[in-house]
């Protein structure tokens, strides 16, 4: 069984997740875009935190038959996995966007100066 | 026809994303409704001959250096809008489904300085002939009861990209549009900001040539992604454009 002191400590992690995530959002610091990932692991582990016999069930399916609150920890770092997974297409993305950003402003500089020397 | 000199300058601002085969005949619509409003094609840095096709048609052309969305390609239209000191905007998608001949119904509101911002609306008119399938239905009506409720008054049709917009309207989403499938948040935006909305009745055709951008997974990010952005932005404070009305 999962010590109700590790579902209630699960809950109020989980929800205060969610609660920075939406506050971050407000305040433009975080594009919806790149929140949603991060609302998905907050309500999943709200939900497993808070539905203790879900958790228990879940547990007993994997063969965690020791300690439930472990499937807890394997599923957060399951989604903080995918969450890095995806920052790191995100990264390899704007790389590419900045190089064709600079390339673009060198020859638009090059023309820009050209047009002014031959004035 | 010809839109009102009460309009001062305006430009059309077209989005478009590898449209080679529609954009030409979008462009010699507009201008054919009025040779005055200059056209400024946004190209989203499409694959295709796009931004050719549309320099030849005699628009302007904003070439994006990478695919930025169509929010950020619309807002920079209204960037360049603001830029060049327009009086008015409209904005029609690139694909041809917004007819320009109805830009005079659009822009009458405006030049009755009634409005600072127009939305074309496909169900003004319960008898409007468009009726799409049932879960897109159910989805425009879902996003059009929220934002009603969130900004206090009642709008039909929040995804509809054919508007038209005064120079409060272009200042404000010059500044503020968001980047990926803006419509439904935007419309809020505007109500929270205390621009005057209004709706006018139009038709828009079926997509002639390429396919809409809406998928299955893409729909499900859709109606999540604007359902967040709904929430959020209603908890936001936006400061109230009234002051600036002329």
């Amino acid at each position: 069984m999962t010590p109700l002191r590790v579902s209630i400590i699960g809950v109020v992690a989980s929800a205060l997740l969610i609660l920075v995530v939406l506050e971050l959002i407000r305040g433009r610091r975080l594009k919806e875009r790149y929140a949603l990932l991060w609302l998905a692991t907050g309500a999943v582990l709200l939900v497993l935190s808070a539905w203790r016999d879900a958790l228990n069930t879940i547990a007993s399916w994997l063969g965690v038959t020791g300690y439930p609150p472990a499937v807890l920890f394997a599923v957060a770092t399951l989604f903080i996995l995918l969450v890095l997974l995806h920052y790191s297409t995100v990264l390899s993305k704007l790389t590419d966007d900045n190089v064709e950003l600079a390339q673009r402003i060198a020859l638009l500089e090059e023309r820009v100066a050209r047009g002014l020397s031959e004035r | 026809m010809t839109a009102s000199p009460a309009l001062g300058r305006i430009v059309a601002v077209v989005p478009a994303y590898d449209e080679a085969d529609a954009i030409g005949r979008v462009v010699h619509e507009i201008r054919s409704f009025d040779p005055a409003i200059d056209v400024v094609v946004v190209d989203d840095a499409s694959t295709d001959e796009t931004a050719s096709v549309a320099q030849s048609h005699g628009a302007i052309v904003l070439r994006l250096p990478h695919n930025v969305g169509i929010g950020g390609a619309v807002q920079t239209g209204f960037k360049f809008a603001l830029a060049e000191g327009y009086d008015t905007a409209v904005r029609l998608d690139g694909d041809g489904q917004h007819d320009a001949a109805e830009l005079g119904k659009l822009l009458a509101p405006l030049e009755r300085g009634e409005a600072d911002l127009v939305i074309g609306s496909r169900f003004v008119d319960p008898g409007g002939t468009y009726k799409p399938p049932l879960a897109r239905r159910i989805g425009i009506r879902v996003f059009a009861r929220l934002v009603s409720l969130l900004g206090g008054q009642r709008v039909t049709d929040t995804t509809s990209g054919f508007l038209a917009l005064d120079r409060v309207g272009i200042e404000l989403f010059a500044s503020e549009y968001p980047h990926d499938y803006p419509e439904v948040e935007a419309t809020l935006i505007a109500l929270k900001s205390g621009l005057r909305l209004s709706q006018v009745q139009v038709e828009m055709r079926e997509r002639e040539t390429g396919s809409s951008s809406i998928t299955f997974v893409r729909s499900l990010y859709y109606i999540v992604k604007v359902m967040l952005a709904l929430f959020v932005a209603s908890l936001r404070r936006y400061p109230r454009l009234e002051s600036a009305r002329r």
